[in-house]
């Protein structure tokens, strides 16, 4: 019943095992794509799944711009920042455990030559309602 | 739908399903019969209601649950049974079988969700849609939860008949359990099924059924006690007030009249268990015309007697609260002394407890490290206050990481009217 945000970055740990995205085959592109349809397969079969959304890489920082101003739109104050999220599955599961093996199975996702990327998975709960018991 | 007729397809709906089940021994095939019945109803009815509700759903129910044991191939043999008898004309009096549904919905194969999905949609006869939405999910997900449960119900053997004398406590306890977890969902939003009102509609309907059964009366005098303070527990803007702030000229007296009733009922039956306690506890709350005039000697009473039942970090939290009250906050703070960090709460009731004691920089700290944790932010939003107020009271400032907290949380350290980031000029 706790939600949990399984978030995916875009590169930035330095422990994943596999060359960026951009040199791998077509083929491995879309074993790693069809992996992350299937884990949203899997999460609807076990009753788990609540959203799975992709983020483009493209993006801006968006700031009041003051009284009567625009907006102030930048690329960010971190250009080099490798930490962009990727996207996510949001679970709705029984426990935090639950949400770790999870996570841990995404982070098995096949990257180039098939094997495991072994990439960190952000997981974060997702604030409810308060308890009707005080 | 009007609100009546939804009712009565509810309430009838395990009746249905209860008859539907013993006819074909197959719950799993019985329950989305019934089920596709009452999307039926919800599709139909709102322009053409029909004269006889109950008829109409064991008819519908019943025509449905054959299309479906005829179109399956492996059940020819069930096939020839079922068309030589008559789908009964109304659903069977056995009451006993609601039990019986709640139960099965309830077995100690099925994970708490699990228990709570099914016994939503079989016993308290809600759309799939209905509880989805609830539990803010998509209807597939939830639809999917709910034929795993069945299917893993199926699979470990579980029949639809009474338990074996030795079982009956233990499996109708975790009944309560999960009653209880619906009701501790909450109220949710505005075109939402109100599981509050489910739980104790559920909890009635069992209460009913096992009258000389106190532990499950003082869970029905539970959820009233506690739905009673409903309309206080938040204010004009929306905040979570705990309870002792909450002005009480808005608690539901009858509804605590009718808590307190059930209660003493249970209570006169000297079986105590733990949810009559803690019904007990909140009912000496809700006695109080004011946080003031709370009787803490006798919660204290209570809180020790609930020990005695079950030992939790949670209770024992929860005891050290009145025990500040009785015996002052550093007695309180010892008995909590050895609780491991991780219970939650526990530093919210620690940044009480030092409030308590006049130490209002150790308070402060701890309700930001509670609202680190807190998974609520109505609850967090309200712990972020109270360090601003306490930090105020101590007159020192917070340090830097729990000042980015404090602000990450859209608030500043002036006192009790935070002003948001957020505001538009």
């Amino acid at each position: 019943m706790p939600k949990f945000l399984l978030l995916k970055h875009y590169g930035g740990d330095p422990d994943v095992r596999c060359t960026p995205m951009s040199e791998w085959t077509p083929s491995e592109v879309a074993a790693h794509i069809d992996f992350q349809r299937d884990i949203g397969r899997m999460l609807t079969e076990s009753g788990e799944f609540v959203d799975a959304q992709g983020l483009s890489s493209d993006g801006v920082w968006v700031r009041y711009g003051g009284p009567g101003e625009p907006p102030v739109v930048t690329d960010g104050p971190f250009p080099e920042t490798k930490e962009l999220i990727a996207g996510w599955f949001l679970v709705d599961v029984e426990s935090a455990e639950r949400a770790y093996e999870i996570a841990a199975y995404a982070s098995s996702a096949p990257g180039n030559g098939g094997e495991p990327i072994y990439e960190r998975i952000e997981v974060r709960q997702v604030m409810g309602a308060p308890a009707t018991v005080e | 739908m009007t609100a009546s007729v939804e009712d009565l397809l509810r309430g009838l709906a395990p009746q249905v399903l209860a008859a539907l089940t013993r006819q074909t021994g197959d719950f799993a095939a019985a329950e989305d019969a019934v089920q596709e019945a009452l999307v039926e109803a919800a599709r139909h009815w709102p322009a053409d209601v029909p004269d006889d509700p109950a008829a109409w759903l064991v008819r519908v129910a019943g025509r449905k649950l054959l299309d479906a044991v005829r179109s399956d191939a492996a059940r020819r043999r069930r096939e020839q049974a079922v068309a030589s008898r008559e789908v009964p004309a109304e659903p069977t009096q056995q009451t006993d079988d609601t039990l019986l549904l709640l139960l099965l919905c309830c077995h100690p194969s099925l994970t708490a969700t699990s228990a709570v999905a099914l016994t939503l949609r079989a016993v308290g006869g809600l759309r799939t849609g209905e509880i989805a939405a609830a539990f803010l999910v998509p209807e597939a997900t939830m639809a999917q939860r709910i034929s795993r449960a069945k299917r893993t119900v199926a699979a470990s053997g579980a029949r639809f008949a009474p338990p074996a004398d030795g079982e009956r406590t233990r499996r109708l306890a975790l009944v309560l359990r999960v009653l209880y977890l619906i009701f501790n969902e909450g109220y949710g939003g505005a075109g939402r099924v109100d599981l509050v009102a489910e739980a104790i509609r559920l909890t009635r309907g069992l209460s009913a059924l096992l009258p000389d059964d106190p532990e499950v009366a003082g869970l029905l005098a539970l959820m009233l006690l506690h739905d009673a303070r409903r309309a206080a527990r938040t204010d004009a803007r929306g905040r979570l007030v705990p309870l002792l702030e909450q002005d009480r000229g808005r608690w539901d007296r009858a509804e605590i009249a009718e808590g307190v009733a059930v209660l003493q009922g249970a209570l006169r039956q000297e079986r105590r268990g733990e949810y009559q306690i803690q019904a007990a506890i909140a009912a000496l709350h809700d006695d109080a015309a004011g946080a003031e005039e709370t009787d803490w000697a006798q919660i204290l009473a209570w809180y020790d007697e609930l020990l005695t039942v079950t030992d939790t970090p949670l209770v024992r939290l929860n005891r050290a609260v009145a025990l500040a009250e009785v015996d002052g906050p550093l007695v309180a703070m010892d008995s909590i002394e050895q609780l491991d960090p991780s219970v939650p709460r526990l530093a919210a009731v620690r940044g009480h407890l030092a409030e308590l004691a006049g130490d209002h920089a150790a308070a402060a700290r701890f309700y930001v490290e509670a609202a680190r944790r807190s998974a609520s932010s109505a609850e967090r939003d309200h712990l972020l206050r109270r360090a601003a107020v306490a930090a105020e009271s101590s007159g020192e400032r917070l340090q830097r990481g729990d000042q980015t907290v404090v602000q990450r949380g859209v608030l500043h350290l002036v006192g009790e009217d935070a002003r948001q980031d957020l505001q538009p000029p």
